[in-house]
């Protein structure tokens, strides 16, 4: 079974050139991709994200909410998904960890919904106003129990443009919660882009029952393991809860059952990773060192490799566009063609600690870490790769 | 004799409530109000939260959501914003809607979303094993208040009124009719409607305040109800340990999403025009 949460037809057919930062880009992509419900509550760096939806949610028949926090903005979107339209909300660092308890009751009852974290410094209130990567872990694992979870990490403005369509392509494929990241940078730069032309999008749509309602089982098990959702109101009266369930959707304590369910939940994933996991890779063809980094760290680590290269240093880069499931098959695959890996991340090393359980110690990796609210410079980057060469 | 099974999930039965728990009689007075309104089921809605009360949406026919513990209204605020079409009813508890949940419970009657909350307030946290809620009257007993409540208590319904809430009423699993009216009243409403019922919890709460069987904590509940009206005629020291029952609001106001359905409706012809 071929599978494609791939949100381009056609990468050839662009509109023309313009200024956009990355917040405004995610909210216009967000759109494209048919997302017609946003709650949110203001945080900084995430709130031209609202800010802008506001404005263009109702032109298209869309709704936007101010929620009371970031808690009810998490629910909000569950209950407007289970009536079938595309929901979202947009957080920074504090208000994603007061999600983290809904996102995990999305996981458990599949609902799809997308949640955009713009990473900023932390912990707690931390750096409101500068870029950070410290949530990288928390996308995974920030919920409670064994969850499911998609995490992208677009670097630039356009492509957070097209990781925002994917975005909703893989949460309405696999009905899971996905977490786009963003920091600082990538929400605030204004970058020249290309927009992909809406008609060359391509927009998932999540898989409808097609047995009667009273046939219908809305956590049944299927060759993709993704069950068919139905949306409220049409005929498909169904139960949907956060405690463990059966197919039918209602509470078990069944061991047998739960235990199959839960797995279920995992091996959705695992039979559409190659579809999910997406990585970039920049010159890596004829390195001797690999770079893996992701985000805001990705565009420093791309111009340090150039100027590694004058200098012939032959140094290329693994770039992560889908960061959960972690792409450890990747890692693994380029780590035998290597010398040592670089891992430059603004965090004190979460990306890294998965990169070494990739490499299993086949050769040495090399964490290069910020976390004092500013950009790598690519003179720091280059710096490490010449004490490696 | 009402026909309940048809609405009822009987394959999920038996009920996980204790015998003598208030529970059923708001389920039934719920369905009751449900059937005379003829409200299709497919556009009927049930979200509940976490607790015994919030079990109920599991044994009901109709499109059912059990969330996170004080977060039903946020889910469904976004379901009711999302599809309004569809007939949103909420059923919480205590410690559900006015404390884990007190934030989302102002502010979806402040915004005057057409919800019908029914909130089965039975004093106390029953599923976890009868810790004091902020409901529980100062100096009752609750497995967390061994020595006596020495909290003060919420007046949930007033609470609600001064929020804005379009609807506000008070019943008791006693007064089981007043309630079907009570609840059918609360859905016709176009705006938020709580319907604040007591409910016995003979369990936790009546043990722990040796309250007597669940017919005698119905007599309580007799008891110490007072009409508004009756209330306006007794002093502050007859009212002490009383309460008033029946219709406490009624405030129309814009409604949240009719008035979201404006702004669109306006911004689109806007667009249209340029």
């Amino acid at each position: 079974m071929t599978r494609s949460s791939r949100p381009l037809n056609d990468p050839n057919r662009r509109r023309p050139p313009r200024l956009l930062t990355g917040n405004e880009a995610c909210a216009m992509a967000a759109i494209d991709a048919g997302m017609r419900f946003y709650a949110g509550y203001p945080i900084t760096p995430s709130s031209e994200i609202a800010e802008s939806l506001a404005r263009w949610l109702p032109t298209v028949g869309g709704v936007f909410i101010a929620m009371e926090d970031e808690i009810a903005s998490m629910g909000a979107i569950i209950g407007a998904s289970l009536t079938g339209v595309k929901s979202m909300t947009a957080t920074s660092g504090p208000g994603f960890s007061l999600m983290q308890e809904n996102i995990g009751y999305a996981s458990m009852a599949e609902v799809p919904v997308v949640v955009v974290n713009v990473m900023r410094g932390g912990p707690s209130t931390g750096l409101p106003t500068s870029p950070a990567q410290g949530d990288v872990m928390q996308a995974r694992w920030g919920t409670h129990g064994d969850h499911p979870v998609v995490a992208l990490a677009p670097y630039s403005v356009e492509e957070t443009y097209e990781a925002t369509v994917r975005a909703f392509n893989l949460s309405e494929q696999y009905r899971v919660p996905v977490i786009l990241l963003l920091d600082e940078v990538i929400a605030h730069v204004n970058e020249k882009v290309e927009l992909p032309e809406r008609e060359a999008l391509r927009i998932v749509e999540r898989p409808k029952p097609e047995v009667p309602p009273s046939q219908y089982l809305p956590y049944v098990d299927t060759p993709t393991g993704v069950p068919p959702m139905a949306p409220f109101g049409t005929g498909y009266r169904y139960h949907v809860t956060g405690l463990a369930h059966d197919e039918t959707g209602f509470q078990t304590n069944d061991p047998k059952v739960i235990d199959a369910q839960l797995r279920r939940l995992h091996r959705k994933l695992e039979l559409g990773r190659h579809d999910i996991v997406e990585v970039d890779e920049f010159l890596i063809q004829d390195a001797e060192i690999g770079i893996f980094a992701y985000g805001s760290s990705a565009r420093s680590a791309r111009r340090a490799i150039r100027l590694a290269r004058e200098k012939g240093i032959r140094v290329g880069m693994l770039r992560p566009k889908t960061i959960w499931p972690f792409p450890d098959e990747e890692v693994r695959a380029w780590t035998g063609r290597l010398k040592a890996w670089l891992v430059p991340e603004m965090n004190l090393g979460q990306a890294a600690h998965e990169v070494e359980w990739a490499v299993a110690g086949r050769v040495p990796i090399r964490r290069l870490n910020r976390v004092d609210g500013n950009l790598f410079h690519p003179s720091e980057i280059l710096r490490a790769i010449e004490e490696m060469a | 004799m009402f026909d309940y099974q048809s609405y009822l999930r009987l394959d999920h039965f038996p009920l996980i409530w204790c015998p003598g728990c208030g529970n059923g009689v708001v389920m039934k007075s719920m369905l009751r109000a449900i059937d005379n309104l003829r409200l299709p089921r497919d556009q009927v809605c049930v979200v509940s939260g976490i607790g015994c009360s919030s079990r109920l949406s599991g044994y009901l026919d109709f499109n059912t959501v059990h969330t996170t513990h004080g977060r039903a209204l946020t889910f469904a605020t976004g379901i009711k914003m999302a599809k309004p079409e569809l007939t949103v009813i909420v059923v919480t508890g205590d410690g559900d809607c006015t404390a884990i949940g007190g934030n989302h419970f102002i502010h979806a009657a402040r915004r005057n979303i057409d919800l019908t909350v029914i909130l089965i307030n039975n004093l106390i946290y029953g599923m976890t094993g009868g810790q004091h809620s902020p409901t529980t009257p100062s100096g009752s007993r609750a497995s967390t208040a061994p020595f006596g409540n020495s909290e003060n208590t919420f007046n949930v319904s007033g609470l609600a009124i001064a929020a804005g809430a379009s609807f506000v009423a008070r019943s008791t699993t006693y007064h089981a009719q007043q309630c079907d009216k009570l609840i059918e009243k609360g859905i016709q409403t176009p705006g938020f409607a709580l319907i604040e019922i007591m409910a016995a919890c003979p369990t936790s709460f009546g043990r722990a305040n040796k309250a007597g069987s669940p017919a005698e904590m119905m007599l309580w509940q007799r008891d110490h109800a007072v009409t508004p009206q009756r209330a306006e005629k007794m002093s502050p020291e007859e009212l002490q340990d009383k309460f008033t029952i029946g219709v406490l609001a009624e405030n129309p106001r814009p409604e949240c999403r009719a008035e979201y359905q404006k702004l669109i409706d306006r911004v689109r012809a806007e667009e249209a025009k340029r």
